[in-house]
């Protein structure tokens, strides 16, 4: 009886986490404009209107740009503070909470005080604004992985090469960071799904001419839905799925122990 | 001291980062939320030339001819309004007062004696009322936001109702976070306990069906339960083939739906928490209840139930907390009744851009977030120390 009633309850929780993925996946290749089911016929005209309309095309563009440049700032700041919190000093604790706490505070508020201060010092409605943004809430992502990847090293290598006359900077470059990638490039991926997914943000820093992909999905599921969405939805997933593919095969070649970041998100 | 310095080398940057965009906004979030320089700048001779009076005596000449001087110069009306309706709120009177100063100082060309256009003038009663409202600080947007403000006397009184819906809205966002928040509890720790309980492949798909809806946009799951839920959506549909409704259920831009996808969307926030701490419960406990001769309900009440408390309480504390923030979900699967503090946040900057209320909303949600975050912190160190 208890058996049955936990198969039940198991197969429905399932059902009900992965109900809504199985369900918009199938609506990308909908020649419908409804997107409803059942689905009239095959067609790929919603990934064609995705890639050529303007509006959409441009997006895309900027979310890649966005992504990458937020990649770049996040993994280099990620990493050096992981780096230099090694060690424990005083306050490595509570710098360490400082830095996590963009993953806490409300998105509309830290938005509205961007929105004021970016206006105020003049990087409102600029690529730069909306980097800045998007690496605000990456941040923790890189420090959290590239924390946990170095809490695996065994600190005698690092010492060797010290005592053989190697200068700090060079030990870093040559011995902690080779030791420490598969931590900071699962970081950078999770910093670029990141700015990916993000809207808020972007809703109070980006102009029109920084609309991101995710901004545009928002304000179409906001205004007109159409299956262009389930489209756009089809190339996060698959660009998720890619993504974590990638990092599995890093940390595969590595075999260093995986950071647990999930979690945290 | 070198491998501090070097320490300090590495973490400056991000440190000099966090504090330039992420503490200084939220800083002036705060300052946004309390200051106020509508009036100050509105009359700036009136504002240089306060700091020298007392307060106590009568008030000085200067500072009468800065007020008329300021009045001279002002030709925005509404602004001019807005005034008065403030003067006249911590002192009543000013209404007709400022109307016959108006008007007296329309028709000179040169200096007015204040004490002539009318006797007030001399008390200062009213003067302090016009240092009060110069002041750069004020308290009226952070009590606005709770639906209070100050009458005549200084005294915090409610706003008359229906003149405005904070608090509504506040209620409504906690109520929201906190029906999420058991329909989270109700389904996530059963099937937190299911994934312990079980091994090999199937504990490996359990978790899977939990972390893949995690790692996948935000905006894709909350899309995706708009197809769901539209009226010829695959859940009216379904119910309609089996023959259990015959009209569509209205699920989306309704409170329903919004509890539905935010459940979905925050469900793994309350199974993860639950789950590491019963896995980390040692295999052979409910074994030896049994031998020792509990029956499962017992043993399970008396033992599973009061260990994955902890997590229980540490993964509503996170979805509570997450759940009173949300923007995404509401504004896209809600109707106006379900929109939350978020959305009015948004509403007040981007719409109305009035910022002092946006800043004061957010000041209180965030100072929500603070203390549940903290809570959430002090659990978990808790944790962590005696195991």
């Amino acid at each position: 009886m208890l058996r049955i009633a936990r198969i039940i309850f198991g197969a429905a929780a399932v059902l009900f986490l992965l109900a809504p993925l199985a369900a918009i996946l199938p609506m990308a290749f909908t020649s419908s404009v409804f997107l409803t089911y059942p689905i009239p016929d095959f067609s790929l005209r919603w990934f064609e209107e995705l890639f050529t309309a303007g509006a959409w095309r441009r997006s895309i563009i900027n979310s890649l740009i966005v992504g990458f440049g937020t990649t770049v700032l996040a993994t280099v700041l990620g990493t050096l503070a992981a780096v230099g919190l090694r060690g424990r000093f005083v306050l490595s604790g509570s710098v360490r909470t400082l830095f996590l706490l963009p993953m806490v505070v409300p998105a509309v508020v830290l938005g509205v005080g961007m929105q004021i201060l970016f206006a105020r010092i003049g990087i409102a409605s600029s690529y730069l604004g909306v980097i800045i943004a998007h690496t605000v809430l990456a941040v923790p992502f890189v420090l959290v992985s590239v924390t946990a990847s170095l809490d695996g090293i065994d600190r005698s290598v690092e010492r060797a090469a010290l005592s053989r006359g190697a200068t700090p900077p060079s030990v870093l470059l040559r011995e902690t960071l080779p030791l420490a990638a598969p931590g900071v490039i699962s970081g950078a991926v999770l910093a670029f799904a990141t700015s990916l997914d993000e809207v808020v943000l972007t809703l109070f820093v980006a102009g029109p001419n920084q609309r991101t992909l995710a901004r545009q999905m928002f304000s179409t599921i906001r205004e007109n839905i159409s299956p262009a969405i389930a489209a756009a939805a089809f190339l996060f997933i698959a660009g998720t799925i890619l993504l974590a593919l990638l990092v599995l095969l890093v940390r595969r070649r590595f075999k260093a122990p995986a950071p647990e970041t999930a979690a945290e998100a | 001291m070198r491998r501090h310095l070097g320490a300090l080398v590495l973490v400056g940057p991000l440190a000099l980062f966090v504090a330039l965009f992420f503490l200084w906004p939220l800083a002036t979030v705060m300052t946004q939320a309390v200051a106020d320089s509508t009036v100050g700048q509105a009359l700036p001779a009136t504002s240089g030339a306060a700091p020298d009076w007392d307060r106590q005596s009568p008030p000085p000449e200067e500072l009468k001819a800065a007020l008329v001087e300021d009045l001279r110069n002002l030709d925005n009306r509404q602004l001019f309004g807005d005034i008065v309706r403030r003067l006249n709120s911590v002192q009543p009177g000013f209404r007709t007062l400022m109307g016959r100063t108006m008007t007296a100082i329309s028709r000179a060309d040169g200096p007015v004696d204040l004490s002539s256009v009318d006797r007030r003038w001399d008390d200062p009663v009213y003067w302090r009322a016009i240092v009060g409202v110069l002041a750069p600080y004020t308290d009226r947007h952070l009590l606005a936001a709770l639906d209070l403000e100050r009458d005549g006397a200084g005294a915090i009184v409610p706003i008359p109702a229906g003149e405005s819906a904070n608090r509504t809205i506040l209620l409504r966002t906690f109520w929201v976070a906190a029906v999420v928040t058991v329909a989270c509890a109700v389904i996530g720790l059963p099937y937190a306990m299911l994934v312990a309980s079980v091994g090999g492949w199937l504990r490996q798909i359990l978790l899977a069906a939990i972390l893949l809806p995690l790692w996948t946009s935000l905006l894709v799951r909350t899309a995706a339960w708009y197809i769901l839920l539209q009226d010829r959506g695959l859940i009216n549909d379904a119910l309609r083939s089996v023959g259990l409704i015959d009209a569509p259920l209205p699920l989306l831009f309704n409170r329903a739906g919004v509890v539905i996808a935010m459940t979905h969307v925050l469900l793994p926030l309350m199974v993860l928490p639950i789950y590491s701490v019963l896995v980390a419960i040692p295999k052979n406990l409910m074994p030896a209840a049994a031998s020792l001769g509990a029956p499962p309900l017992r043993a399970f009440l008396r033992i599973l139930l009061p260990l994955s408390f902890r997590g229980l309480l540490s993964g509503s504390l996170l979805v509570f907390m997450t759940a009173i923030g949300y923007y995404i979900t509401p504004a896209l699967i809600g109707g106006p009744q379900d929109q939350m503090i978020s959305s009015i946040i948004a509403f007040y900057a981007t719409g109305s851009a009035n910022w002092g209320m946006a800043a004061a909303l957010g000041v209180l949600l965030l100072a929500a977030t603070m203390v549940l975050y903290i809570v959430y912190g002090w659990l978990s160190t808790d944790r962590t120390a005696r195991a």
